[in-house]
């Protein structure tokens, strides 16, 4: 259900963009939408981030997973358990950048005899890497569209990611990664039965609708050949404040924009906030240091407590009969 | 009380999916599962709120009228001061690798105790109330209605995670399900859901001082007990002080170690040592408990039972304070006590008056693991050890959950088994130190009314100690943790008949040689000693 309602969702926006193009809408498709989506992003990315924040940390949580830095001869575990800013500082790297604790996966299973096995698991490991670090990358290669003249690191590592050519077609390594973790993670999702049982129509549709990004971005580069000198000069229309809507730039071209701006605007208010989240996780941010240096609750508050006098006072006798030093003799 | 089926049975555990949705499959609360909630007498004695007379069996829970309203009130206050909890409502992507990382689940094959379900449990209310997409698109959305039902689900589920962190280190955004179902019981607590095993010990450690309720007197009787038993043993008496100014450390153990067998010989370890190292330390009656139930509570509590530490430290005007062998209570005061209860300004940075060494780690909150502390004495040879009477051991190592993964204190008791037993050996990888599984007991799920439960969770520990049993021979499961010690006595006769549970420090006081002592015949539990060289064939 959560499946169908996704992907219903999916082909209707799909469809929008190219009612749109018939019906002559391209400015609003090309340059209306794109500003708002944007501004959503953008606006909504902060406000979600300034909300977490408004938020204190009020105690020290930190996980930790490895030694703790405590007698000088006890080798600590800096990345997996830092006492300090720059320990932290690289386990948020290695979090952020190589998914430190996903690697960690095991596969768990319970076998018939009574045996537990922890198997091998690095599957979600290796796609979701794949997949973020494709992102990233195709992400930076569009630049290229956006920026006159194209910054030096876009064009290396545009040439990095299309190493492989095919004649004179340059086919980018991670516009096939990205199809296949997508698939990965979609496939996993719908044979793993507990997965399925926890997955929400929110799981299902940010995959579709990478998936349509993907999918229509592959197709204009590799088959229908959109005429990229236009879709520059829309794009640095955008980035320059002077839009323009070039003719005939093709449908597939909005149907690829519009995916786009749906994902912007969708992003702020969904699961895809994670992006933004994981940098303020309190289990992951803090050093473990909290018995050498204290940690301070904003709303920390008096509360009752049962005082030593209370106590003397209800067993002062017994305490006397059993030699207990007391306060009040 | 429901009867714990047979541990071949308990094995063919179903892990099948129900057939329908998990928001449209209403909780079922089996016997076995769920502990009794608390009487309303240790309610009323903590001044906690809508105290009655009621069972998860029955339909009727007696929920106050206006039980939604509070619930929904007590969130929203805990969103604005927890960003924890905003964050973990908000960036979870279900991917799943916490899944199968929880002991209970593995145990039980209940997909509603996967930490991600635990935690969509509250998410789903959350997304309802307090986000927008939720209030337009519902259940489209993963947002659903704050029913009775869902409030069963939560006691049922909430006092089925033991705040174990384990799922949480898997999870690449660090979402922590302890923190979700600490917040979880907060609300419960709200409206007068708890558990008594909790609410009981709580009441009983706000009056007297320790989770049993032993009150003074009876402390020193027990104290006196254990001191026979050492003189007779070895020749000679400590002399333990109790509530004594100016002594210069106040030494504070889980009170498991002073009422319940095996704590009691870990707690006559440390009383031979402290006596060996002549440290001038006293213990307190009014502090006599380190654990704090108070955890399980709600922030509130924890604090108002935590208090009595720095309180009766300054009282006495000792230094420093020397915490014993216990999981829950050093996540509490590693990271809690001292920004709920400090600064601790009144005392000293701890340094061992024996080794000089300065505990700079400890440097704010001033309280030292006797872990730690005892692995500074090894390391600088200041007491004598005899491992070989350790020999009729055969050691392995269980980490509890908080001082792993939430501390890091992991190499410290590994030092100290290696110097008192010959005899060592670790379990698999994947369920020590970091990565270690729970008692299956922990968070205050210990009443014996959930004993199907804890058998279930405390499955990959002991599975964990069957390998190493049968690959080894080990027949000793040691730990550094009060509940532990309580209740893997009973994990390992269910699922490991033959392995025998012992604190760190009863195996130092067994190895340790102590000054002007007579020949020692048996050990700590007055079991007789292994004779010299008899081990060889080991």
């Amino acid at each position: 259900m959560a499946i169908l309602i996704s992907l219903l969702v999916t082909l209707v926006l799909v469809a929008v963009p190219i009612l749109g193009v018939a019906a002559g809408a391209e400015y609003v498709l090309g340059v209306v939408l794109p500003y708002l989506a944007f501004l959503v992003f953008v606006v909504g990315f902060i406000l979600r981030v300034v909300r977490w924040a408004s938020s204190p940390v009020p105690f020290h949580i930190t996980l930790t997973g490895g030694q703790q830095r405590s007698l000088s001869w006890i080798k600590g575990s800096k990345l997996d358990n830092p006492s300090t800013t720059l320990g932290v500082v690289g386990r948020m790297a290695l979090e952020v950048l190589c998914f430190r604790s996903l690697f960690r996966n095991v596969k768990t299973e319970l076998h018939p005899e009574g045996k537990l096995s922890y198997r091998w698991e690095k599957w979600l490991w290796l796609f979701g890497l794949a997949l973020h670090w494709s992102l990233l990358i195709i992400l930076i290669r569009h630049l290229r569209f956006f920026t006159e003249p194209v910054p030096f690191l876009v064009g290396w590592l545009e040439s990095l990611d299309g190493l492989f050519r095919f004649g004179y077609q340059a086919f980018y390594i991670t516009d096939l990664l990205i199809v296949l973790a997508l698939t990965f993670l979609f496939l996993r999702r719908v044979v793993v039965a507990r997965l399925k049982y926890i997955s929400l129509s929110a799981d299902y549709f940010p995959l579709f609708l990478l998936g349509g990004i993907a999918t229509t971005g592959i197709l204009m580069k590799y088959v229908s050949k959109v005429d990229i000198a236009s879709i520059k000069e829309l794009a640095l229309g955008f980035a320059t404040f002077r839009p323009v809507v070039p003719e005939g730039i093709g449908t597939i071209f909005y149907i690829h924009l519009f995916l786009v701006c749906v994902l912007m605007a969708y992003f702020p208010f969904s699961k895809l906030m994670h992006m933004g989240g994981i940098f303020l996780s309190p289990t992951r941010n803090l050093a473990n240091n909290s018995r050498a240096v204290r940690h301070v609750n904003p709303w920390n508050y008096p509360v009752d407590v049962h005082t030593y006098e209370e106590y003397e006072d209800e067993f002062r006798e017994k305490m006397v009969a059993a030699g207990i030093p007391v306060e009040k003799g | 009380m429901a009867t714990v089926p047979k541990p071949e049975d308990l094995l063919q555990v179903n892990y099948k999916v129900p057939a329908t949705q998990w928001q449209d499959t209403p909780v079922s609360l089996k016997p076995g599962f769920w502990s009794y909630p608390s009487k309303p007498k240790s309610m009323e004695a903590l001044g906690l709120p809508y105290p009655r007379e009621w069972s998860p069996a029955d339909e009727d829970w007696k929920l106050p009228d206006n039980w939604q309203e509070i619930i929904l009130e007590g969130l929203r206050e805990r969103l604005h001061k927890f960003r924890s909890l905003r964050i973990f409502m908000d960036i979870c992507v279900r991917c799943g690798a916490c899944a199968d990382k929880c002991h209970y689940y593995i145990g039980s094959g209940d997909p509603k105790n996967m930490p991600v379900l635990r935690a969509e449990l509250l998410r789903s209310v959350y997304r309802k109330d307090f986000t927008t997409a939720g209030k337009l698109l519902g259940r489209l959305v993963g947002a659903r209605e704050l029913t009775t039902d869902v409030i069963k689900e939560w006691f049922y589920y909430f006092y089925q995670c033991s705040e174990c962190r384990r799922c949480s280190l898997y999870c690449p955004y660090g979402i922590d399900t302890a923190e979700i179902t600490m917040i979880g019981r907060e609300l419960l607590n709200l409206i007068g859901l708890n558990i008594d095993w909790i609410v009981s010990s709580v009441a009983n450690c706000y009056r007297t001082g320790n989770h049993l309720g032993i009150q003074p007197h009876g402390l020193v009787d027990m104290f006196d007990f254990y001191l026979d038993d050492i003189e007779d043993l070895t020749g000679i008496r400590p002399e333990p002080t109790f509530n004594r100014k100016g002594a210069e450390v106040l030494v504070i153990v889980p009170s498991g170690d002073i009422f319940a067998d095996p704590g009691t010989y870990n707690l006559m370890g440390i009383l031979m040592l402290l006596h060996e190292i002549g440290l001038d330390y006293t213990w307190s009656t009014y502090a006599s408990e380190g654990g704090n139930f108070g955890l399980f509570t709600s922030h509130e509590m924890m604090k108002r039972l935590n208090a009595k530490m720095y309180a009766e430290a300054k009282r006495l005007g000792v230094k420093w304070i020397l915490g014993g062998e216990c999981g829950h209570m050093w996540r509490v005061i590693h990271q809690y006590m001292d920004t709920m209860n400090g600064p601790a300004d009144f005392l000293e940075v701890p340094v061992s008056p024996i080794t000089g060494t300065r505990f700079e780690h400890a440097a704010s909150t001033k309280m030292v693991h006797i872990a730690e502390f005892t692995a500074d004495l090894i390391k600088h040879n200041k007491i004598k050890l005899d491992p070989s009477r350790n020999d009729h051991y055969k050691v392995t190592f269980h980490d509890s959950c908080n001082p792993a993964r939430s501390m890091g204190l992991l190499d410290e008791p590994r030092y100290i088994l290696k110097n008192v037993c010959n005899h060592f050996y670790e379990m698999p990888e994947n369920t020590i130190r970091g990565q270690t599984f729970c008692c299956g007991s922990g968070s205050g799920l210990t009443a014996d009314e959930l004993m199907e439960m804890r058998m279930r969770g405390g499955l990959p520990r002991a599975n964990a100690v069957k390998h190493v049993q049968e690959k080894y021979g080990v027949n000793l499961l040691s730990c550094i943790c009060a509940v532990d010690s309580a209740v893997l006595p009973a994990l390992m006769d269910y699922w490991v008949p033959g392995v025998e549970v012992a604190g760190v420090h009863e195996l130092v006081g067994n190895a340790l040689v102590m000054t002007g002592e007579k020949e020692r015949e048996s050990d700590l539990r007055g079991q007789p000693l292994p004779a010299k060289g008899e081990d060889d064939h080991v």
